[in-house]
């Protein structure tokens, strides 16, 4: 049936539009606000943008739109930034349901449960891609997990979540929870110093050698005593890409008979290791693995904004941390340190996980590990020694750092200086000093991500190739010089007048006491 | 009996184990996949979309994308969802910048340097806002949201108390923050991931459901690491006394020497108070007080901007211990940084500032207002009905300026409507008099400030009639007409009272509004002309809406093991989604 629906008769209609008329007429102003020609013939575009304080009056639309857009074109180009893992290409397709999806905040579990339906499905999907032991029908304990903003919430939640269950299990036994302690790399990523600083856990670091960029299974156990809340496992260096040797950790547990819980900090590696080298067990095969976190927004192929955390069962997650939240009566249960957040992210994960399917995520590491690969032999080939891994050892990543002089005598620039030399290209490539009592060894990192192709690979050689000829032709002082420059007026970083002066050269970190640098991620 | 044994029935038929048993009928052998269009592919009918573990091979883009379009049409309508505080509408140049900028990286300052640079001017606007204080240098920084924030602000006061004791020479082993039961779950999280043990304070109807100013005076020590003080409630909307209790603790700090500092948790009030006429209500509750140290705010609320960005600013860096922050070089350049995530969406920082800088303090004004007026005219059409009673103030003259009440022309059109719909038991107000209605040039300022919500309940003439009505019957039927306004019980100690709440966000217009009270007012005539018997249909349905699915595959939804089978909304502690 079809509405009917009356027609105004022309009388009423115009009674309205002479009324409306006049008043406009009346009201008719002549502001100088208005623009006329485009947005740049307005006011707006002669002034500066307001910086410190509102401003008092609104700004057209167009406007406000164009300025801004036109001041974040001086932002880098996200394919030339070979620094950082975070993905920065997707499928329109997917472009276009996060899009639509801006506005749902994903906690609102009741307003938008079919965006939480496919949170469970993406947690059950990289559960069983991480060997999660699956219940039989009737038994209750099975894995849980849950999607964050990044690996940096899921490790927090990961500590806090092992720091309890260490506490309880104290407590149960009379014993004092004044002094918990945590074992892990000193590669680590910066949260994982955060997360201990901030929950209050002693750090016990495993140092690297110049040679070994990993733990040492045998010194890593040697260090967990009754206060130790777990381990931290590394399936992917920062530095490197190297994995860790989980078994040999959770092996030498199993034969000491410990039951310290280890964590895989699988930020980068979770979403190629099962893809590329399937048959390596470093996840929940091994039984003293408990909890797992990996970023969707690195390998998992999905724009920044989300992670996951996944926990062998649910007794490893003390029920005080989780919260019920009781909202138009279905009771959510609830562990994360943020809560409104965006659901595009996970919608997005979901679109890649059934897009790709394993067929797909295989496709890609393979070539990505591929094109690291030839990268590393044509470094090699100019002369440069090659600390990752290949052939799908570690993650798509080469690291590289220069080789000593045949004749022994120092150089005239260093990693640094590459690095800037190649910034003034327009590629960002890292340079960075490595983890403690590596002797300060320096070191360059490319990152091989999805769109790094073939192609813009043979780019970057022949970039690099005619930085080192350069910095070789010139001498010590002028290198100097225009290190400087290029540091302060070529990197944001330089140029930075926003940080405040109390915290500048903190002190209490692995990288104010050792001079390690944190790796971007 | 009748709907008994239904009941039963009902409970034999596993929905999943029938289209499981259709689907094994299937004999196709999933050959010759046609890709012409989304639903001519084998997804479209004979094989269900991939749920528990990645597809041995994928599908075309085309394909999952209409596959989860189609899916999540299934979610509510935002701009429908009167629960929650969290912004729905973007206009379209913000859209597209959100689209244009979906990739980059909050987390990579080096990369991003134009980003890096808007996001200080937010902080910076902010502080302003705020009344930050000439001589002190304000430092802040963008969150994922309020959550964060609020851990961030928490984790700070703990730090400075544990230095200030270590200095003294006392002991750190029982720190301890003071909040109202009113509070957020953050707040609560707070204390239990961070140990401090939370002292939540009851709230009663003499302290209109927020944070007791006396009952503070008895719970401080030194021990007490701050206060957590909320602008804006998010039961009934009111805003925390802030002047009062930094007036307390000045007291305190003068008979013992123990300063306790405020941290404001302005999550949705930080938007709304500095625009409205109203203001906070007369008394000052930001940096002005000098007790207040830090506040945060969403701004993903009434920031106007979609979910995803938060923000806190503490007025001097001194309030902000250096332990915390962690240098982060790269390339040689130094970032500072104090934040639980790292690698997270920037765009919403962008969208932040479009705002900012596009409405200007007069826009926001005007928003702000605007919002107030349509949860006011609909505060007095639900107690003209005489059914319902509201529990938020803001429709309620100000002390001040009480002696005179004007109601707005469209609240008394409304009212006609109500009248001529439902003519049973109302009658006690006399509504002739306030007819005469003023054009609507009037503003907050006229009334109790608060935030644009309306927390209302039967009132008691109406529950010794219709004993048998349930509240959050009323929620359950208006769900059924899309509309999401959730019955909550009020805090613990005032559990017994429950409301229900509607948030009035910048896109509630003033004609869906008028939609939503005769919607409201028709579901509850529906249910006053419906005796007990048939109510109690709807008590059940309301218990099987959200049915506990057994069989195994199902148990990697964490939810369902935690949670003891789902229970009665009145049971439990209640904890709004904001």
């Amino acid at each position: 049936m079809v509405h009917l629906s009356a027609i105004p008769q022309d009388d009423s209609v115009d009674d309205q539009l002479v009324k409306a008329v006049k008043k406009v007429h009346l009201q008719l102003s002549n502001d100088e606000d208005n623009f006329t020609t485009s947005v740049y013939g307005s006011r707006f575009a002669a002034a500066d943008l307001p910086r410190h304080e509102m401003p008092e009056c609104e700004m057209p639309k167009e406007v406000a739109y164009r300025m801004i857009k036109d001041e974040l074109s001086m932002d880098n180009n996200p394919m030339l930034n070979l620094a950082s893992f975070v993905t920065t290409y997707m499928e329109e397709e997917a472009e276009k349901l996060m899009a639509e999806s801006f506005s749902k905040n994903f906690i609102d579990y009741e307003e938008y449960p079919q965006s939480a339906d496919i949170q469970n499905r993406c947690v059950s999907m990289i559960a069983r891609l991480f060997h999660a032991p699956i219940p039989e029908n009737g038994e209750s304990a099975g894995a849980i997990g849950t999607s964050c903003v990044g690996s940096s919430e899921a490790i927090m939640l990961a500590v806090l979540a092992m720091k309890k269950r260490w506490k309880n299990q104290r407590i149960a036994a009379g014993k004092s929870t004044d002094r918990p302690n945590i074992v892990m790399s000193a590669a680590v990523q910066v949260c994982w110093e955060k997360a201990a600083r901030y929950f209050e856990i002693e750090e016990k670091l495993v140092y690297c050698t110049e040679e070994r960029y990993v733990i040492d299974p045998e010194e890593t156990v040697n260090l967990v005593d009754e206060n130790t809340i777990g381990i931290c496992t590394i399936l992917g260096t920062t530095y490197t890409g190297e994995y860790e040797d989980i078994k040999a950790v959770n092996d030498l547990l199993v034969k000491k008979g410990l039951d310290t819980p280890i964590h895989v900090d699988a930020a980068s590696g979770g979403f190629v290791a099962p893809f590329v080298v399937p048959s390596l067990e470093w996840d929940f095969r091994l039984e003293r693995v408990i909890s797992i976190n990996v970023s969707g927004h690195k390998y998992g192929l999905v724009y920044p904004g989300v992670g996951w955390v996944v926990w062998r069962g649910a007794e490893y997650l003390p029920k005080e941390l989780v919260f019920n939240i009781n909202y138009l009566g279905a009771d959510q249960a609830s562990f994360t340190l943020n809560f409104s957040k965006g659901a595009s992210q996970v919608i997005g994960q979901y679109y890649q996980l059934i897009r790709l399917g394993k067929h797909g995520y295989r496709a890609i590491m393979s070539n990505l590990t591929r094109t690291a690969d030839y990268l590393s032999d044509s470094l090699e080939a100019l002369g440069f020694v090659i600390m990752s891994k290949k052939s799908g050892e570690g993650l798509p990543l080469v690291a590289f750092r220069l080789a000593p002089t045949e004749s022994g005598e120092e150089r005239n620039y260093d990693e640094f200086a590459l690095a800037h030399q190649l910034r003034v290209r327009g590629w960002v490539v890292p340079a960075y000093t490595m983890a403690p009592n590596t002797k300060n060894l320096k070191m360059l990192r490319v990152v091989v991500r999805e769109d790094f192709t073939r192609n813009r690979c043979d780019g970057l050689i022949t970039d690099i190739k005619s930085c080192q000829a350069l910095l070789n032709d010139m001498d010590r002082e002028s290198i100097k010089k225009q290190q400087e420059f290029i540091h302060k007026y070529h990197t944001a970083s330089g140029k930075a007048s926003h940080n405040h002066p109390k915290y500048r050269k903190e002190k209490h970190s692995l990288q104010g006491k050792t001079g390690k640098t944190h790796a971007a991620c | 009996m009748f709907s008994q044994q239904s009941d039963t029935n009902a409970e034999q038929i596993d929905p999943d184990e029938i289209v499981n048993h259709f689907q094994g009928l299937d004999v196709s052998d999933g050959k010759g996949d046609n890709h012409l269009t989304p639903y001519s592919t084998p997804y479209s009918s004979r094989r269900p979309i991939p749920k528990f573990e990645i597809p041995k091979d994928g599908t075309p883009g085309e394909t999952a994308y209409a596959m989860i379009k189609d899916e999540l049409d299934l979610d509510g309508r935002p701009n429908l969802n009167l629960a929650s505080f969290v912004d729905t509408y973007l206009e379209e140049n913000a859209q597209k910048l959100m689209v244009e900028n979906l990739s980059k990286n909050l987390a990579d300052n080096d990369e991003y340097p134009a980003m890096l640079s808007m996001s200080e001017r937010c902080v910076s606007i902010l502080a302003n806002l705020w009344s930050v204080q000439k001589g002190e240098k304000a430092i802040g920084t963008a969150t994922t949201g309020s959550s964060e924030a609020i851990h961030l602000g928490g984790l700070a006061m703990k730090r400075r108390w544990q230095e200030h004791r270590r200095a003294a020479g006392k002991d750190t082993l029982s720190p301890n923050i003071v909040m109202g039961s009113n509070a957020q779950v953050a707040l609560l999280k707070f204390a239990r991931y961070f140990e401090c043990e939370a002292r939540v304070l009851p709230v009663s109807a003499k302290s209109k459901f927020r944070l007791d100013p006396e009952l503070v005076k008895e719970s401080i020590d030194e021990n007490t690491i701050g206060v957590f003080v909320i602008l804006g409630s998010t039961y009934t909307g009111h805003y925390e006394p802030v002047e009062e209790i930094s007036r307390i603790l000045d007291e305190y700090q003068e008979r013992t020497g123990v300063d306790i500092p405020i941290h404001v948790d302005a999550a949705s009030g930080g938007f709304v108070a500095p625009f409205t006429y109203a203001g906070a209500g007369g008394p000052k509750w930001n940096f002005q007080l000098p007790r207040v140290k830090s506040i945060n705010a969403s701004g993903h609320k009434y920031g106007l901007v979609t979910p995803g960005v938060g923000w806190i600013i503490w007025r001097d860096a001194s309030y902000l211990p250096s332990h915390l922050i962690f240098e982060l070089h790269y390339l040689g350049g130094t970032e500072q940084s104090f934040t639980l995530n790292f690698s997270r969406p920037g765009a919403q920082v962008i969208v932040q500032y479009y705002n900012l800088i596009h409405l200007g303090f007069a826009g926001y004004q005007e928003i702000m207002e605007n919002c107030l007026s349509n949860a006011r005219l609909l505060s007095k059409s639900l107690e003209a009905t005489g059914w319902y009673v509201c529990l938020s103030d803001i429709h309620r003259p100000a002390p001040l300026s009480a002696a005179k009440q004007v109601v707005e022309g469209v609240a008394g059109k409304v009212r006609e409507v109500v009248t001529s719909t439902a003519g049973s038991i109302r009658g006690q107000r006399d509504n002739e008099d306030q007819k005469d209605a003023q054009p609507s040039s009037e503003t907050s300022a006229a009334y109790i400030a608060g935030l644009p919500v309306v927390s209302f309940k039967f009132t008691d003439e109406f529950k010794r009639e219709y004993p048998h009505i349930k509240q959050e019957t009323v929620s359950l039927l208006l769900r059924a007409r899309q509309w999401i306004i959730p019955n909550y019980a009020l805090p613990p100690n005032e559990e017994k009272t429950e409301i229900l709440r509607v948030v009035i966000r910048e896109s509630m217009s003033i004609d869906l509004l008028d939609r939503l009270v005769n919607d409201i007012v028709q579901v509850t005539e529906t249910l006053m002309q419906n005796d007990e018997v048939d109510l109690s249909v709807l008590q059940k349905q309301q218990h099987r809406r959200r049915p506990v699915r057994k069989g195994g595959k199902e148990k990697h939804d964490k939810s369902l093991q935690l949670r003891e089978g789902v229970k009665r909304m009145a049971d439990g502690i209640h904890r709004s989604v904001c």
